[in-house]
């Protein structure tokens, strides 16, 4: 550990927060349809949309209604999807933007892909070099990028509504605030994030692979393509599906340490943005602060642990002889999996970062990390989306574990529950209890399947032996589970002996389990947090009382964190011992 | 229903065009206009050839005249950077424990002859260690120094001339503070050709 670790650290949540509080008032602004900066920009075509889509933006939507056109549109995007990927070498699609010539993906791995991409997971049993055209990469995977985090997005927009509405229809329009989202939030920030970028060494061209003479006769076959601009919505919508194969670890994605830092601020931007967004549209800052002490108290543990144990180094690395501690002219510590450029404290921040959001970008390769190390990814994932989570799906389960800690916060006391005037009934607390289970019960149940059968040990790695085969398959369906997409890469649903697919075959039961896993665990807490919407926002606001239960102070943070904690622990304790704790405290080599 | 599909489907094609192409395109343009350099991936040549790109490492293993970048595991041999890949050892695999084995004896192989009483315990462990990408362009500044005593005598330089172009090729940390300093293995193994009087051997 090294005092410029640290220093990244501090100076990364300052930052973070900092730009977090504005943006979360901007966002306040734009879903309750006030003016802002950029309304004399996009007023225009806004309206145009709403046109093009034969939409009533001033049409309320119960929550059904919401559920069903985001489900719908959901839908179309994945069919179109598995479309474009299907036919990626088809003999309509020009030359220009397959330069490589390479063929489309099979079934299976597309399936699993195309899932992946709508869910807002960005699991990749392929790798973008060698598997996708640059037309697949933009007009498929890009898009995607946008609307998934979009659709996040507007659910939790959805739910804020369905808090301090009073009408059934008061929860929005669908359409409008996808629009709305992509138009004022996703787009503005994405092209500068993309032009930043670029401006740091992130390629954008449509160029063939280059052909170097090294400086040692041999030739070098270099990657191109147009990756800043996805990039950057990949970065910012936590989307997290890497252009290269080795996603944000490539010098191509993230130059230096510099853009290390700018992708995980946009990563965290939207996610903790999202709570003071919250706090500004209930009426009441402070529950947007307390939401947001929750979250930040669970990412600096997770931090911590992270930066320690990889500073510390493995016992493989002890066994060969190696020394791990800091030394003039090198930072030391577990460098297995990870850049020069980034460091340690910088690979160990990016990988906190980006599982307590649902991104899954990496920038280091996570199954090489340590075990104590690697079981904060685990652990963050065990939260289910709760420490700043996915764009809008972080906010909204969150939410759903306040409901709860005021339930049983409530129950302490023995009064009927409230929260901010509405009286929390059997109905909600039932829905909640049913969106909070349905992660853990697919993650747990996959990872059984794929571990007990021989099927799905087939995709576990050769180097992964004893516990560490484990971890792979459990960190596997854990991610995908989560939405979250990143991998102990070991993990194989895609054998690809050369590049372009040719003689490339999918493993059937990882990909179609994965992405069935992904499916239902990204639209079954949707339609549940809009039931919950739905539920809560028809109901009378009593003003609160002496008895009520205050849900914007350090006590309520403190219970918030033990609800999570607990309900994490609870489903997850004995997964994790059989895995990556068992690798952390022993010393033992497999 | 059918009117939800119908926008769905309509939805779909607009922000395709808009999002898939329109925003790429239009990215790509600026890029292209005003970072061209970058936007291509910073091509270095030499005398008009292409001899690869400044932040993507390549291999100089073979040539001890050069300084050596860290460990690959792309397949079609180290640094294909037309396949990015993780070498995916944990850490508790023996597997590991041999590639770092290995690779200290060969570090120690090389380096020991120029730079006497170098240990396995004074490595630096980038030296030995896979990088995420395998395509890491840098190496830390100790790993440079031991180097720079097998590449001075290989090239018949004093240790303080190789060690001051170390000294120039070594990138500080992101914006002074963030991650670690490194060293350009390609930028700095240029200029030791372009040193006057300089012969590879």
């Amino acid at each position: 550990m090294t005092f410029f670790g640290w220093l990244t650290i501090f100076v990364f949540v300052v930052i973070l927060s900092a730009l977090a509080l504005p943006l979360g008032g901007y966002m306040a602004k734009v879903y309750s349809g006030e003016r802002v900066l950029l309304t004399p920009l996009f007023a225009g075509p806004e309206r145009l949309l709403y046109k093009v889509l034969r939409v009533d933006p001033d049409r309320g939507q119960d929550w059904k209604s919401y559920a069903k056109s985001l489900l719908i549109f959901s839908l179309a995007g994945w069919l179109a999807l598995y479309v474009i990927l299907r036919t990626q070498d088809a003999f309509f699609v020009p030359h220009a933007v397959n330069p490589l010539g390479y063929h489309s993906a099979p079934w299976n791995v597309t399936f699993n892909t195309v899932s992946s991409f709508v869910t807002n997971t960005n699991w990749q049993f392929y790798s973008g070099e060698t598997t996708m055209s640059y037309l697949s990469q933009m007009v498929g995977l890009t898009v995607q990028n946008w609307l998934s985090a979009g659709v996040g997005i507007v659910v939790a927009v959805a739910l804020i509504r369905g808090i301090v509405g009073r009408s059934p229809k008061s929860l929005g329009n669908f359409w409008k605030d996808l629009v709305r989202t992509i138009l004022y939030v996703l787009a503005p920030i994405s092209v500068i994030g993309a032009l930043v970028l670029v401006s740091q060494g992130v390629i954008e061209n449509f160029s063939a692979y280059l052909t170097a003479h090294t400086l040692t006769g041999a030739t070098q076959s270099i990657a191109m393509g147009p990756v800043a601009s996805q990039e950057a919505i990949k970065e910012l919508g936590t989307n997290g599906g890497g252009f290269f194969n080795v996603n944000s670890a490539h010098p191509f994605e993230n130059p230096t340490a510099f853009t290390n830092l700018f992708e995980m601020l946009l990563v965290l931007l939207i996610p903790a943005a999202l709570v003071f967004t919250y706090g500004r549209m209930t009426g009441n800052r402070r529950q947007g602060y307390a939401i947001y002490a929750t979250m930040m108290v669970m990412f600096l543990g997770a931090v911590v642990v992270a930066y320690v144990a990889e500073a510390h180094g493995s016992p493989a690395q002890h066994a060969a002889g190696l020394h791990t501690h800091a030394i003039a002219g090198s930072g030391g510590g577990n460098m297995e999996g990870k850049e020069q450029r980034f460091g340690i404290a910088g690979s160990a921040l990016f990988d906190v970062v980006t599982t307590v959001t649902s991104c899954g970008a990496v920038n280091s390769a996570l199954e090489s990390f340590t075990g104590i190390g690697g079981a904060v990814p685990f652990a963050n994932m065990s939260a289910s989306e709760t420490i700043f989570g996915g764009v809008g799906t972080g906010l909204y389960s969150i939410l759903l574990y306040v409901l709860l800690a005021v339930f049983i916060g409530g129950l302490m006391v023995g009064r009927t529950p409230e929260w901010l005037g509405k009286k929390l009934e059997a109905k909600e607390i039932k829905l909640a209890g049913l969106a909070i289970l349905i992660t853990p019960l697919a993650a747990l149940l996959a990872t059984a399947l794929a571990t007990a059968t021989r099927a799905g040990r087939a995709s576990i790695s050769e180097l992964a032996k004893g516990p560490q085969g484990f971890s792979e398959s459990f960190y596997a369906y854990l991610s995908q589970a989560n939405n979250n997409g990143s991998a102990f890469a070991g993990y194989t649903g895609f054998v690809q002996p050369n590049a372009g697919t040719v003689g490339a075959h999918g493993v059937t039961f990882a990909d179609v389990l994965g992405g069935l896993v992904m499916l239902f665990a990204r639209f079954g807490p949707i339609v549940l947090a809009l039931a919950v919407a739905g539920a809560l926002v028809g109901k009378r606001v009593t003003p609160a009382g002496l008895g009520t239960m205050r849900t914007d102070n350090p006590t309520f943070v403190v219970l918030l964190i033990g609800v999570i904690v607990l309900v994490g622990a609870l489903t997850f304790f004995p997964a994790l011992l059989l895995g990556p704790i068992v690798q952390g405290l022993t010393g033992h080599l497999y | 229903m059918r009117r939800e599909i119908v926008t769905s489907i309509v939805g779909i094609v607009v922000f395709t065009a808009l999002l898939g192409l329109a925003y790429p395109l239009v990215i790509t343009g600026v890029s292209q206009v005003a970072l061209p350099g970058n936007a291509n991936g910073q091509k270095v040549y030499v005398d008009g050839r292409l001899v690869g790109s400044k932040i993507i490492g390549q291999s100089f293993a073979g040539h001890p005249s050069y300084f050596q970048s860290r460990p690959s595991a792309t397949e079609g041999g180290a640094y294909n950077a037309a396949a990015s890949t993780f070498s995916n050892r944990g850490p508790n695999g023996k597997a590991t424990e041999q590639a770092d084995a290995g690779n200290i004896k060969a570090y120690l192989a090389l380096e020991r002859p120029y730079d006497p009483g170098l240990s396995a315990a004074q490595i630096p462990v980038d030296a030995v260690n896979t990088s995420a990408s395998s395509l890491d362009p840098e190496i830390s500044p100790a790993n440079a120094r031991i180097q720079a005593h097998r590449v001075a005598a290989k090239r018949a330089l004093s240790l303080n001339a190789v060690d001051s172009l170390v000294t120039k090729y070594t990138d500080a940390r992101g914006l002074g503070f963030s991650g670690e300093p490194g060293v350009n293995v390609l930028e700095l193994n240029l200029a030791l050709d372009r040193m006057k009087g300089a012969k590879a051997r």
